[in-house]
């Protein structure tokens, strides 16, 4: 095993060297990440036709969200992806206490986003019987189009709650990395796990990126209390 | 294709754009522009995406491999988009025959 001694740590034998291991680490990701792009894009072409079909209903819906939360929580999302940046960059420069702060903060804000949206939202909307399945009261004043609002709310649901669901898997994630990190296991030679982490952290990001614009914004927000 | 480290001032200055570009698309949405409306979200949300993939994801800096790959599954969300919506928005356009008994008259010469 005398080879092995030449090697940089955390270099597998297969690869020509550090560059092409990194490369080919990074392009697996991005793969898994594309098929993550369908699993969400599913829902998306989904949400498109049945928003296309029942419109006046998804108003309806959209209205009852709160912007100042979805905003808040874009502000937040998208604060835990510099920091998650940031980790990457304090690992290529060989900084270990840093990337272990910015990997903590990067778990205190996606803790801050689920937070928000469980407590002040997804509450909310359960005490106003907004829930579908859990007692959803369909409004005299909504009209016609109320007969579809509960449909707009399963969208809600399922769309933020895979979110949701993908940001506790990306923060067990960042947990792990923040031991690892702790541990003097990543080098300016070697931090894929940072970076491979840090792709699915930014895509997920992404995924918010759209939802907040077609959830809470679009469908006449103009028309203050119009519904 | 060496490896790229990305200033930490490249990095805030992404992070600053991508809160304007939230402060944007959340002011536009009160704004009666009608259709547009949903165009201008979707365009900032893109543009917010195409910051976060190119700087945040180093695509910017990553080899041609990898942006071949990204662009052949945008390809493939495309088709599913596409394809989706040129069936459910082009239904109206020609009637659809609700059951057998559309053919009845027909049948009925020969049966």
């Amino acid at each position: 095993m005398a080879i092995h001694h030449a090697h940089p740590p955390g270099f597998a034998h297969q690869f020509e060297d550090m560059q092409q291991q990194r490369e080919a680490g990074s392009l697996g990701m991005w793969v898994f990440l594309l098929t993550e792009m369908m699993f969400f894009g599913g829902l998306f072409a989904t949400y498109i036709v049945y928003r296309a079909l029942y419109l006046p209903s998804f108003e309806i819906g959209s209205h009852l969200l709160e912007v100042r939360f979805g905003a808040l929580n874009t502000a937040v999302l998208i604060g835990s992806s510099l920091t998650m940046a940031l980790a990457i960059h304090s690992a290529q420069i060989g900084k270990r206490g840093a990337q272990v702060g910015f990997l903590i903060t990067t778990m205190i804000l996606g803790a801050a986003f689920l937070f928000i949206k469980f407590t002040f939202e997804w509450r909310h909307d359960y005490v106003e019987h907004l829930v579908p399945g859990f007692g959803f009261a369909i409004r005299p004043e909504w009209g016609a189009p109320g007969a579809h609002v509960p449909m707009f709310f399963c969208f809600y649901f399922f769309m933020t709650g895979l979110h949701a669901l993908h940001m506790i898997i990306g923060i067990g994630i960042l947990a792990v990395l923040t031991v690892m990190a702790h541990r003097g296991r990543f080098t300016p030679q070697y931090y894929s796990p940072l970076e491979v982490s840090g792709l699915y952290w930014h895509f997920v990001d992404i995924v918010w990126i759209f939802l907040f614009p077609l959830l809470y914004l679009i469908g006449g927000r103009y028309l203050r209390g119009g519904h | 294709m060496s490896e790229h480290i990305v200033p930490v001032k490249t990095y805030i200055g992404i992070f600053v754009a991508l809160l304007c570009l939230t402060a944007l698309t959340t002011g536009v949405a009160y704004v009666d522009l009608g259709a547009f409306n949903t165009v201008a979200a979707l365009a900032i949300a893109v543009a917010k995406m195409l910051l976060v993939v190119l700087f945040f994801m180093h695509v910017k800096y990553s080899g041609g491999l990898t942006k071949v790959f990204i662009l052949a599954g945008v390809l493939f969300f495309a088709i599913l988009v596409t394809l989706t919506l040129a069936d459910e928005l082009t239904r109206h356009w020609s009637p659809t025959p609700t059951g057998w008994g559309t053919l009845a008259p027909l049948l009925s010469r020969f049966f």
